[in-house]
């Protein structure tokens, strides 16, 4: 895999309407692996929490039997954090707008998730 | 009544797109014959998907069988169709004070009885809203009362669909404070998720700051194996829905929503 190839795939990401950037994370580490983001989004600080929350709901959706997780979604008043987890250890993160299509957006995190597996 | 049940089913027969379907299905849920009122209700909503009666009716049935949660969304849908129909006003109030929520309960009722002053089962309703502590009494649109036994006042979830296996509240440390959670094998497995969570709401608060997005409202997440809906309904504590996978995360929002309602009345009562 290729810094090209996931520059691609954030693209798509960051294509749909209300996204104002996405990365592609070490799932273990928190570090930036590569990302697309609005000025004044701090990357490394978002990179790091994202994975820290990651890591903590996915034990806990272990814990639970429900086996490993595939999406979440932390909710705002303002916008929201939505992580897909690559089969890789990547996880795949956007932050958007509250008016965000969701959906889509898992979509195309599901998309670059392939990429990044 | 067997006779009134085989002539509107066979009016029915006759004339599937007919309303009597609204009659069957109500004379039905009084034999309780729920099962059979279910399918009446359900073929009429398919026929009529607009028709707030119909809504309504298939709310009184779920609302019988105690599955409040679904109840609750027929009646909601209901108001949405027709925002004065007493039948849901009424077992929107019902609904609200199974939980405890009197607030909610007496908005609804006093909603109600704007449309319909001289209706005298709005004024029992409130009669035994405000005497507190009677048993929760079923406030029927043809003025029935059903008593249903009350609430164990320990259950921080009780009336609320899943109480006993996947609604927890828990602290901000990771212990579980209520209710229960079970694996899809049937373990209990309250605990260790709970201390897994330990330290949620302090990281999603860090991250929605750090992203200028306000407060946080929930986590959603799914797995191949279900569902989870985390909220924090009063400073320092979380909650938690789970959920097969073949409920959408945005209905696991609305089940915590009134989740939380609950649990916010329950730690109330424990101070």
């Amino acid at each position: 895999m290729n810094a090209v190839a996931f520059s691609r795939a954030l693209e798509q990401v960051t294509q749909v309407r209300g996204v104002r950037g996405a990365m592609l994370v070490s799932g273990q580490d928190g570090l930036v692996v590569a990302e697309q983001l609005m000025e004044g989004l701090r990357g490394p600080a978002v990179a790091a929490l994202a994975a820290s929350l990651s890591s903590r709901l996915g034990r806990a959706m272990g814990a639970a039997g429900l086996g490993v997780g595939q999406f979440w979604h932390l909710q705002c008043e303002g916008g929201a954090l939505l992580v897909v987890p690559a089969a890789s250890g990547l996880l795949v993160v956007a932050v958007a707008d509250p008016e965000v299509n969701v959906g889509l957006v898992r979509l195309e995190l599901l998309r670059a998730a392939e990429v990044a597996r | 009544m067997a006779d009134d049940v085989k002539a509107l089913s066979a009016e029915l027969a006759g004339d599937p797109q007919s309303l009597v379907f609204l009659r069957l299905g109500e004379v039905l849920r009084q034999r309780r014959q729920l099962d059979a009122a279910v399918r009446v209700a359900m073929h009429g909503l398919e026929r009529h998907p607009h028709l707030a009666d119909a809504h309504d009716l298939y709310a009184r049935i779920l609302a019988d069988q105690r599955d409040f949660e679904r109840a609750f969304d027929e009646w909601d849908m209901t108001l949405r169709i027709a925002p004065e129909h007493v039948g849901a006003l009424k077992g929107l109030a019902f609904l609200y004070f199974t939980v405890g929520d009197l607030a909610q309960a007496e908005r609804h009722l006093e909603a109600a009885r704007a449309v319909t002053p001289d209706d005298p089962s709005i004024e029992q309703a409130f009669v035994m809203i405000r005497g507190g502590g009677a048993p929760p009494v079923r406030i029927e649109p043809g003025a029935v009362a059903e008593p249903v036994p009350a609430l164990p006042e320990a259950r921080v979830f009780a009336g609320l669909e899943g109480a006993n296996e996947g609604l927890l509240l828990l602290d901000a440390a990771g212990l579980v404070l209520g209710g229960a959670l079970r694996s899809p094998g049937g373990d209990d497995v309250g605990e260790p998720v709970a201390a897994y969570l330990a330290g949620v709401s302090q990281e999603a608060a860090r991250t929605a700051k750090l992203l200028e997005l306000g407060e946080w409202r929930g986590v959603a997440a799914e797995g191949p194996g279900g569902h989870i809906y985390l909220t924090q309904p009063t400073e320092g504590t979380m909650l938690l829905v789970v959920r097969e996978r073949s409920v959408p995360l945005g209905r696991l929002a609305m089940l915590a929503q009134r989740a939380g309602q609950a649990a916010r009345r329950w730690l109330e009562r424990q101070r």
